[in-house]
């Protein structure tokens, strides 16, 4: 059995230290008094609070407060799912509630860096063994027998006797004792919900279009608004004449602040209307860069950058010099808009005494922070209440749309809601920075890996290198370096960030490095693997885990039958990464008929230890493939003076049903605490995929998209 | 402005909006009927998906005064109780993640199932190209498909 007290605040502490995402604020799980008023209002008359998490109904029920965004991850589903595991209850009678913005009562209410379900695992289960004892000594105590002979079964507490009482009859009194601590844990062999195919808790109002996405948010008497913003990043606002704007019908009001010109009116198509309507005029206060300088740009940093050495381990120039041979290639991506089917939206209504904000946003605490700092509102005045998000993809972990929402309605005074149309997202920033790389390593007489160097360099992308990761800690000369441009476009995290590029080009690499050196790749892998030792991290933890990487890369090698004889005109490209915790080896099948070459399928090999909810999981990995897949082939931002060149789905390219492989998934079974799947399964996927491509055609696929206008490598391919 | 009659899921609707209005926003913002979705404004991504006589359509595109007599069904009125069998395949094979796009796909998979109840998989991509999913759950709206034209 596992003891939850061993998961001590400290850990809580460092652990959200290291992610960064989440700040540390009071949290009591136990915290009494009623919630927010808001979308947890709803808890009924004759429902008891045994936590934050749960309350227990007295008609049988329980309702199970969810207080992370649900942008798609399906953290709405697994977390309620791991509380009624612990209770032990029946999960048709669970009642899912997202639960508002909620200091006091909840941490990190994020949905970001895959790290929602590490961090709240053990605290989740907490919450239900807590109620579950509780609910236990009630009984025990109305019938005069020990606690010890008491056992449960779906919501029931049952005694060898034959007494039996439902979690409601008991709850009234259960909720007024004092929580007990260091309550144990299921052993995981006891899970009956955990692990099992669960499907997402909003589905029928999904299936049926009930207003349950921020987009369908609505109140009476709000208004409705688009905000221009500048055309091209390097402009700013110069004059606003909305006369011709205003006097168009329906439209309330043009206002303009900062950069901003906001369109205020009765319906979107009447503000959409006359947005076209508004005359703005804009000047130039940075440099308007076009693809072709980000191309010079590249060029130049990569030879002549004043580079920033991230990484350093023996002497890579002296193990180059005197190398057999020497592996060197670039790499390169584009800049991608994040693109979520919801294009941004929130609602806002500031008052005086009070501020109300309700949306999709995947950092709520920061929003609100903002929205306080900005209108100087203390934080405790601003309730904040979550919608299912229609996407985010890391775009709403910047809550900018929903603090120019508040802004605007402080400025005319009315609720309103704020949408962007799709040319506004597109066109509006925080992309995927464009990064290019270039890799060297040094072989010596018998192929083994002397010396490795990369050199990152990114335009807006912070640091475009991860230092730390393998094969830091498997070569023994090492030489890590980033160079970054800044540039008026703006930039931010898109799902893995940096790793959803580098992981693929670096798999890619190693894939050529192989070649030269005469080794399989999967074997050269093994080999690294087994002589690594990971580096530490700040806390003196090894920052990968080489047994869980071989055995992950062993797992998607027995599936896709790596080492058995292959059909003729197959042909198979590997691919490996840890990141957000999990380790995920992939297997690209391409299969070559008539001349023409198609990606039927890939493996999914997944280490993230438990999972939680098989349906929940298995839709991560195999939408990260295809998210992967997708942006790896076809997806691009390109710039013309300061503006992108595709503003909407006509000529930015997604991946549609037509153009996916078949996939397959394996899940490593080790028992160890479940990690994140948000995010894992997509870096190593363009890698697997470059190198079964390479395999087949004997092209090398080093710059995304794979497809592209004017370049003809990918013209056999279907 | 005019006065439009509109017969949306076998009931009579009336809005008053410009003749140029797309139905879509007659329909989110002044029916309060809000399963189509906005996704792209220009018929290139399937969100806002409804039928006119049966048909899929793009509603973003269509202005209300198009609409005329025709039979307008959204998501809302494609089954009483929500069990239509490709909502009850939806949720049998667990499809959404984000959940966004799925309205639009069902209506898309609706309008094939009428005119071929038994599509194969070349026929459900072909019907359903046209719908984005940002999120990639192309594989389970197929296996989904299937599932309802199997079962029904
Ligand atoms: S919103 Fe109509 S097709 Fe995209
Ligand atoms: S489920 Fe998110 S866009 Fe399709």
């Amino acid at each position: 059995m596992q003891s939850s007290s061993s998961y001590s605040r400290r850990d809580f502490l460092k652990s959200s230290a290291l992610v960064g995402g989440g700040l540390f604020l009071g949290f009591d799980l136990f915290a009494s008094g009623k919630f927010n008023a808001g979308v947890a209002s709803a808890a009924l008359e004759g429902s008891f609070d045994f936590n934050a998490y749960l309350s227990i109904n007295s008609d049988g029920t329980a309702t199970i407060f969810s207080p992370n965004p649900e942008v798609g991850q399906g953290i709405k589903t697994s977390f309620p799912m791991t509380v009624a595991e612990e209770l032990d209850f029946d999960w048709t009678k669970v009642k899912v509630v997202q639960a508002p913005l909620d200091t006091v009562k909840f941490e990190r209410q994020v949905a970001g860096g895959s790290y929602s379900t590490p961090h709240s695992w053990l605290r989740l289960r907490q919450a239900g063994a807590t109620a579950r004892r509780m609910l236990i000594e009630t009984a025990a105590k109305r019938w005069g027998v020990d606690a010890g002979t008491c056992t449960t079964d779906k919501g029931l507490v049952l005694h060898p006797s034959g007494k039996q009482a439902t979690y409601g009859e008991l709850a009234a009194d259960a909720a007024l004792l004092t929580p007990p601590k260091d309550v144990p844990l299921k052993d995981r062999k006891d899970f009956k919900i955990i692990g099992t195919f669960v499907k997402g808790v909003d589905n029928q109002d999904i299936l049926t279009g009930k207003p349950i996405f921020g987009m369908d948010f609505y109140r009476e008497g709000m208004l409705f608004a688009m905000i221009q913003h500048p055309p091209a990043f390097g402009l700013k606002l110069k004059s606003v004449d909305g006369s011709a704007a205003k006097a168009m019908p329906g439209i309330v009001d043009v206002v303009s602040f900062k950069n901003n010109v906001a369109v205020v009116g009765k319906s979107t198509w009447e503000v959409m209307k006359a947005r076209e309507a508004l005359h703005v005029e804009y000047e130039k206060e940075a440099e308007l860069e076009s693809s072709a300088d980000h191309d010079r740009i590249f060029k130049e940093l990569m030879t002549s950058g004043e580079a920033q050495v991230k990484r350093k381990d023996g002497d890579t120039a002296a193990a180059f010099a005197t190398a057999n041979k020497i592996v060197e290639a670039e790499y390169q991506c584009p800049f991608l808009s994040h693109a979520p089917m919801e294009p941004m939206n929130f609602f806002a209504d500031v008052r005086p005494d009070k501020v109300e904000l309700i949306g999709p946003v995947q950092t709520p605490q920061s929003a609100r922070d903002q929205v306080a700092k900005l209108l100087d509102i203390p934080a405790e005045k601003i309730s904040l209440e979550m919608m299912r998000i229609g996407g985010g993809f890391g775009r709403r972990l910047r809550p900018d749309y929903a603090v120019e929402t508040a802004e605007l309605s402080s400025i005319i005074k009315a609720p309103v809601k704020v949408m962007w149309t799709r040319e506004d997202d597109m066109t509006g920033g925080i992309y995927r920075p464009a990064a290019r790389y270039r890799f060297r390593a040094a072989l010596d007489k018998a192929g083994n890996i002397t010396a490795y160097e990369l050199r990152g360099v990114g335009i807006n992308a912070g640091n475009p290198v991860r230092e730390n990761n393998f094969p830091a800690g498997a070569i023994p000369n090492v030489l890590i370096e980033s160079v970054d441009h800044k540039s008026p476009i703006t930039t931010g995290p898109w799902r893995a960030p940096i790793t959803n590029f580098l992981a693929g080009a670096e798999q890619s690499f190693l894939d050529e490095v192989a070649e030269a050196a005469g080794k399989d790749p999967v074997t050269m892998r093994l080999d690294l693997f087994r002589q690594a030792k990971a580096p530490l991290n700040a806390e003196g933890k090894p920052t990968y885990d080489t047994e869980r990487f071989i055995k992950t890369i062993e797992l998607a090698a027995e599936k896709s039958g790596w080492f058995k004889k292959r059909k003729k005109g197959v042909s198979l490209g590997f691919s490996v990464y840890y990141s957000h915790l999990s380790y995920v080896a992939q297997v690209a099948e391409v299969v070559k008929r008539r001349g023409k070459f198609t990606l039927q399928k890939v493996y999914c090999a997944v280490d993230c230890g438990i999972v939680v909810n098989l349906s929940g999981a298995l839709n991560q990995v195999i939408g990260s493939v295809v998210d992967g897949l997708g942006h790896a082939m076809y997806g691009q931002l390109t710039f013309k003076d300061g503006e992108t060149q595709q503003k909407n789905f006509n000529t930015y390219r997604l991946i549609r049903m037509n153009e996916i492989p078949e996939v397959e998934v394996h899940f490593v079974d080790n028992g160890i605490d479940p990690t994140g799947l948000g995010e894992p399964a997509l870096p190593p996927l363009s890698g697997a995929v470059a190198n079964a491509f390479y395999k087949a055609m004997g092209k090398r696929l080093r710059d995304q998209p794979f497809v592209r206008e004017g370049d003809n490598t990918m013209e056999n391919v279907l | 402005m005019a006065t439009y009659t509109l017969n949306i899921n076998g009931r009579s609707y009336n809005a008053d909006v410009a003749p140029d209005t797309p139905l879509l926003w007659v329909l989110r913002d002044h029916l309060g009927l809000v399963g189509a979705k906005y996704g792209c404004g220009i018929a290139a991504c399937g969100a806002c998906t409804i039928h006119l006589d049966g048909e899929a359509t793009r509603s973003c595109v269509l202005p209300v005064s198009a609409v005329g007599n025709m039979r307008v069904t959204t998501i809302e009125g494609l089954s009483e109780k929500g069990d239509h069998p490709l909502q009850r395949a939806w949720d049998e094979v667990d499809v959404p993640q984000c959940g966004y796009c799925q309205s639009g796909q069902i209506m898309s998979a609706a309008a094939l199932l009428q005119r071929n109840p038994k599509p194969n998989d070349r026929e459900i991509e072909q019907a359903l190209s046209g719908n984005l999913c940002r999120c990639g759950t192309y594989h389970r709206i197929r296996d989904a498909v299937k599932l309802a034209a199997q079962k029904s």
